[in-house]
């Protein structure tokens, strides 16, 4: 079959590699989710995201730090909602990234997006992790406790038990094709946590402060505070498409080991 | 910040705030370190097998059987 403007070398290696999987979606999509071309576009965006996460890190901390002045009522343990926040944010957010990825690799058999899913879990866990660790930390000085078994915690610590639980099933099926499959179905049911999560400061009586972004009405959030928040969540963003972009070449290159054109790629590399 | 000593001090809650700045970076470097390792270990291994098969060294040569 003849397309116009694609490589038929190309064309030929990723129907076959990938797993002989046709994808009939359309043609870009195809194309967009060939193997070798996501491990190229992956290793050549990932510098950039690097320095990028890097630079916006330093002037999110100098600002959130340096420049934003202590709060009327907390002083300057305020300071913790600079990582607490985009921590928080980026567990659902990953959370939502994997469970929609999960999606598309039961209903349209990507292998890529099941990949995807797979590389997010263990960024996803870490930043559940850093969320519940500072926000204990910011808990014990405003709050008097470490910790209370309120909706919003205890909702958030059921999604680091997800991740891990997700985790935890790819790792204990035998049969990768199966283990995909029943994580993928956990990613799918877990997601009902996300907007329990995300209401849970509304819906139930808590100990934890209401939504900070969208509390612009009251004075609390001052312009001086609010960008340091936002530079740094733009930092956490960049930093898990980073991390993401990385653990996907890694999860590229291993299923993809006997493919024609890892041995290509290796070949080149090894005589020149 | 005039006064360094007293950025650190961070208005008496410095037992709050740098234990989890402290946190937040030891496991985000750790992400970023291990991902890139384990990038680094299956690149190479690849690397090693195409090498091993091109000396006739290994036993099933499938690395480049699946390309038609």
């Amino acid at each position: 079959m003849q397309r116009k403007r694609v490589n038929p070398a190309k064309l030929s290696t990723l129907s076959a590699s990938f797993s002989g999987q046709e994808i009939s979606v359309f043609k870009w999509i195809h194309r967009f989710a060939s193997p070798p071309f996501v491990y190229r576009l992956a290793g050549k965006l990932t510098p950039w995201i690097g320095w990028l996460c890097l630079a916006s890190l330093l002037v999110g901390l100098y600002l959130g730090l340096v420049v934003a002045p202590a709060d009327y009522e907390q002083g300057d343990s305020y300071r913790i909602i600079y990582i607490h926040v985009p921590a928080a944010w980026m567990s659902m957010f990953i959370y939502v990234v994997m469970a929609v990825s999960s999606a598309v690799f039961l209903i349209w058999r990507m292998k890529l997006a099941d990949v995807v899913a797979m590389a997010s879990a263990p960024i996803g866990a870490s930043f559940t992790f850093v969320a519940l660790f500072t926000g204990s930390f910011w808990g014990k000085p405003m709050w008097g406790t470490w910790w209370i078994w309120d909706a919003r915690l205890t909702s958030e610590l059921l999604l680091l038990f997800l991740y891990l639980g997700y985790m935890a099933l790819r790792g204990a099926l035998e049969q990768p094709q199966s283990a995909a499959r029943a994580a993928a179905i956990l990613a799918i049911v877990g997601v009902v946590n996300i907007p329990i999560i995300h209401f849970s400061v509304e819906w139930w009586n808590t100990l934890h402060q209401p939504a900070t972004i969208t509390r612009m009405d009251k004075p609390a959030m001052h312009i001086s505070m609010l960008r340091p928040l936002l530079v740094m969540m733009l930092a956490f963003q960049l930093l898990y498409f980073h991390n993401l972009l990385v653990r996907l070449r890694t999860g590229i290159l291993q299923r993809e080991a006997r493919a024609g054109w890892v041995a290509k790629l290796a070949a080149g590399e090894v005589n020149g | 910040m005039d006064n360094l000593a007293e950025f650190f001090h961070m208005g008496g809650y410095a037992w709050y705030v740098w234990p989890s700045y402290a946190l937040a970076f030891v496991v985000l470097m750790a992400n970023v370190f291990w991902s890139s390792r384990q990038l680094r270990v299956v690149h190479d291994r690849i690397l090693k097998r195409a090498s091993q098969l091109r000396r006739g060294n290994l036993p099933d040569g499938k690395l480049s059987g699946d390309n038609p």
